[in-house]
């Protein structure tokens, strides 16, 4: 149980994220809980690859040969720029719903308006 | 516009900002980082100029359609250098090992670093930081925008 | 009521969450490490790269960072188009 504490650690973060989607109703908030639960599963995906007592798997002056997995960091590394390149999308489609409502309440804004 | 404060110490840091991105580019192969990382830096110095001077000052210095310019070169560069490997894959690091241009032999095991290794993988270094770099500084610049044309109505 | 249906259901997928967080492997061994030993072992070789994440990245899994880039490719298209919507 304790052992794996940052396991757990992840998925309190990803039920977080997934408690502000099904709860908020402002367009910001969810895009902030949309972003909890990348952040939570990005740390999952590093904490699955680490090994006890190793460094980074970088060759440069390396205190020792004994390294953690390098997969996981690099598909880590693919998935903080989709992250990156979908936060930016949703924002500008956000300040897009926001200039034609005049409101984020995305309870407000289903009804159809000219 | 921000605060005269915020502006001189936009000043001092903006090249530093950038010096960093670009080192950090350039050592890829060798050290923690790579071009998406330096090109978030160098974004994030764009960010930064722009939240201290606003979009009307700024608009007058970089230009949308050179960051597009930037961003179709830099993804050209990283499918042709993908495609110049196409004799034996798809994707194959042809430079490696050949004793050309990124080409000496490294070291195996624990070795302090040769800038002049490792093939192909610099210049996809910098044709990815490019690409993060413009694509992002070209967000920010549009996101600006927007906001701006929100406050004049 | 609908409410107290999406709260059931959260509880629900977080119970099933932490569980599984529980019965993970311990912290700090991995179960399966024959790939990513081979990487560690012969990427110095084989990429001449000292670091092993980017010749992933680049080299091994290079298919992954050409989708990637069209990804971040089409993030900016989109944005592009919408913020070029909203000045006409």
């Amino acid at each position: 149980m304790i052992d794996n504490l940052p396991f757990i650690a992840c998925a309190i973060l990803v039920i977080l994220g997934l408690y502000t989607l099904t709860f908020k109703r402002n367009l910001i908030k969810i895009v902030i809980g949309l972003n909890l639960v990348e952040s939570g599963v990005n740390l999952f995906l590093i904490t699955l690859g680490y090994k006890s007592n190793a460094v980074a798997p970088i060759y440069t002056m390396a205190a020792k040969e004994e390294m953690v997995l390098p997969t996981p960091q690099a598909l880590t590394l693919t998935s903080i720029v989709i992250g990156l390149a979908t936060t930016a999308l949703i924002l500008s489609f956000t300040i897009l719903i926001y200039k034609h409502y005049k409101t984020i309440d995305a309870s407000k804004v289903r009804r159809l308006r000219e | 516009m921000m605060s005269k404060i915020v502006r001189t110490i936009t000043n001092i840091l903006y090249s530093s900002i950038l010096i960093f991105g670009f080192y950090i580019i350039m050592h890829g192969h060798l050290t923690p980082g790579g071009g998406f990382q330096g090109g978030a830096v160098v974004a994030s110095g764009i960010a930064l100029v722009l939240i201290a001077y606003g979009y009307d000052t700024v608009k007058s210095w970089m230009k949308k359609s050179n960051l597009s310019v930037l961003e179709s070169i830099g993804a050209l560069g990283f499918i042709g250098i993908a495609f110049l490997g196409i004799g034996t894959t798809f994707f194959y690091n042809f430079l490696a090992n050949s004793g050309g241009l990124f080409g000496d032999p490294t070291v195996i095991g624990i070795n302090p670093g040769n800038l002049d290794t490792s093939g192909v993988l610099p210049l996809m270094n910098w044709a990815v930081g490019l690409k993060v770099l413009a694509g992002l500084g070209s967000v920010v610049l549009l996101m600006a925008y927007g906001i701006r044309k929100g406050d004049e109505e | 009521m609908r409410k107290y249906v999406l709260l059931a259901a959260l509880l629900i997928v977080s119970g099933f969450m932490l569980l599984s967080a529980v019965d993970m492997h311990p912290f700090g061994s991995p179960d399966r490490e024959d790939m990513d030993k081979y990487f560690i072992n012969n990427a110095q070789e084989e990429v001449s790269a000292n670091n092993v994440v980017t010749s992933i990245v680049f080299d091994y899994r290079g298919f992954d960072t050409l989708g990637e880039a069209t990804v971040l490719f089409t993030a900016v298209v989109g944005v592009s188009l919408i913020f070029r919507r909203l000045i006409k």
